[in-house]
């Protein structure tokens, strides 16, 4: 049976379900771009399997995480800069 | 050295990645009584193809497998991504966070197959994902029920995508194949003697039945429109805009050959080069599935367990000949699917002088200059320097050049510096030496 988890995002506490992917919680919660490339685009999951580093955010500290490949897990923090 | 704080791991035989391919061969080298660690990137083995959260809900095939593999006593390492490869078959790994080096007897590439990114005008939108990007997300737990989807793509993969998101409550406004109409129809016709595919294909169509499903149609820009996506399409005859609001769109699948090309093996038209056996140049190296350009998960476990046999000291035996008669028949399929699904040129031409190639370093396409290498091009404007390390813009780079792939170097994927660091201490420490 599926659960739910809390996660923490940019400061905002998220209900989510506890076999989503990192990518697919944000997904649902709204966020289409989850970084800012070097320019200052908006960028958001495209390959969805860790391929393309597009939906990298910072995760309990750690910035660079592939959101795709990140199960979610309760009281991760997550910080979006997009 | 000093301290070495990697983890060490010896196996007689080690896979990498959990795929079809990758199942296959682990469970039958370990049943054959050899050490066999699994090392895959994800959450839980299955691939691209078997993506799940819940086990229960993958078809029998499936299930089956990976219950096999659990019975095999292979050890299956997830969240570990393998960065650097030696040609002594030395791994260095990033298991969950930690750096780990596994030593090999033999080692089985099973890495899969990426999608092939094509750049045009608009394409780093967020709202524009894969084809198989879109159904990774989906098994993930994307919830798409309302929204408006377009597909633009090719190959066998439209079908099923189409038929996830339509089950999944997405709104599809069009599925378009990119292949001309006449190519479609060879292809639909050559398998008469798969029939088994036929119907496959009849099933998954019927789930979007309502849907525009064309052929010979493809993206040409896509804008931002408020919030939404206006897709410009094009047919050779005409050009339109609709809007949506995710657009999932892909060349088709290119072959994951990263890691081997780090090791050494030999490539063929892209693909790693094997042998009858799953041999790759590399003594004791294998390779197995979508790294081969041989395409499908039928495909896959053919050749991943003729890969685990022989990884395992099987090479003569009745099992690998029956096997390598299979494995005919989906090499046969496999040059179909690549002759009737390659790029038009139309998809190459969309690239205008802004259009962004390098996703990570927003090196747009006028920064290029001809006649430099890939290399060349690499050290002058950074495109392929970032994160992805060129697989979303080297095929674009490589195109417009008319250059080759640059040399893969370690790590294969960006690692926290402290752990690459151990990571090649333990590479080159004296104990570590065969």
């Amino acid at each position: 049976m599926t659960k739910s988890v809390r996660i923490l995002v940019n400061g905002t506490s998220l209900e989510v379900a506890d076999d989503l992917s990192l990518a697919a919680a944000l997904l649902n919660a709204g966020h289409d771009a989850f970084r800012r490339s070097v320019t200052g685009g908006p960028r958001g999951p495209v390959c969805g399997m860790g391929t393309c580093f597009e939906c990298r955010v910072t995760v309990d500290g750690m910035p660079g995480k592939r959101a795709c490949l990140e199960p979610v897990r309760d009281g991760m923090q997550v910080m979006l800069d997009g | 050295m000093g301290d070495v704080r990697a983890g060490r791991l010896t196996a007689d035989v080690a896979v990498v990645g959990g795929g079809p391919a990758g199942i296959a061969a682990a469970a039958l080298a370990a049943e054959a009584g050899r050490r066999v660690v699994l090392l895959d990137a994800g959450p839980r083995p299955g691939g691209q193809v078997w993506r799940h959260t819940n086990r229960h809900t993958l078809p029998g095939l499936a299930r089956r497998w990976l219950e096999r593999l659990d019975r095999s006593g292979a050890d299956v390492r997830c969240g570990a991504q393998v960065v650097d490869a030696t040609a002594s078959l030395r791994l260095g790994v990033e298991h969950q966070g930690r750096p780990l080096v596994v030593e090999a007897g033999a080692v089985v590439l099973a890495t899969g197959a990426q999608e092939l990114f094509l750049p045009f005008p608009g394409w780093t939108l967020p709202g524009v994902t894969g084809v198989g990007g879109a159904q990774a997300l989906l098994k993930a737990g994307w919830e798409v029920r309302g929204k408006r989807v377009a597909i633009a793509g090719t190959g066998p993969l439209l079908l099923p995508v189409a038929a996830a998101l339509a089950t999944a409550g997405a709104d599809l406004r069009m599925v378009a194949e990119q292949a001309p109409a006449a190519a479609v129809r060879a292809f639909g016709a050559s398998l008469w003697r798969s029939p088994g595919r036929l119907l496959q294909g009849a099933a998954l169509r019927a789930r979007f039945a309502s849907v525009r499903y064309r052929w010979g149609t493809w993206v040409e820009r896509v804008d931002d429109q408020g919030g939404a996506l206006r897709v410009q399409w094009a047919d050779g005859r005409h050009r339109w805009a609709e809007p949506t609001d995710l657009l999932c769109t892909a060349g088709g699948l290119v072959p994951s050959t990263e890691l081997a090309r780090l090791l050494g093996c030999g490539l063929v038209g892209g693909a790693v080069a094997v042998d009858e056996l799953q041999q790759t140049s590399v003594p004791n190296a294998y390779a197995a599935g979508e790294p081969t350009g041989n395409t499908g998960m039928e495909a896959a476990l053919v050749e991943g367990a003729i890969a685990g046999l022989v990884a395992a000291g099987k090479r003569g035996s009745g099992a690998v000949r029956k096997l390598a008669v299979e494995r005919e028949s989906h090499r046969r399929f496999a040059a179909r699917v690549a002759q009737a699904f390659q790029p038009r040129p139309e998809l190459w031409d969309r690239i205008t002088g802004d259009t962004i190639l390098c996703r990570c370093e927003d090196v747009p396409a006028s920064a290029l200059s001809g006649g430099w290498s890939v290399r060349e091009a690499k050290l002058a404007t950074r495109a392929g320097m970032g994160s992805c390390q060129g697989r979303m813009c080297g095929p674009a780079v490589q195109h417009l050049l008319g250059s080759p792939p640059d040399t893969v170097r370690a790590p294969v994927v960006p690692t926290a510096l402290g752990e690459l660091a151990d990571l090649t201490a333990s590479l080159d420490s004296p104990q570590g030496a065969s």
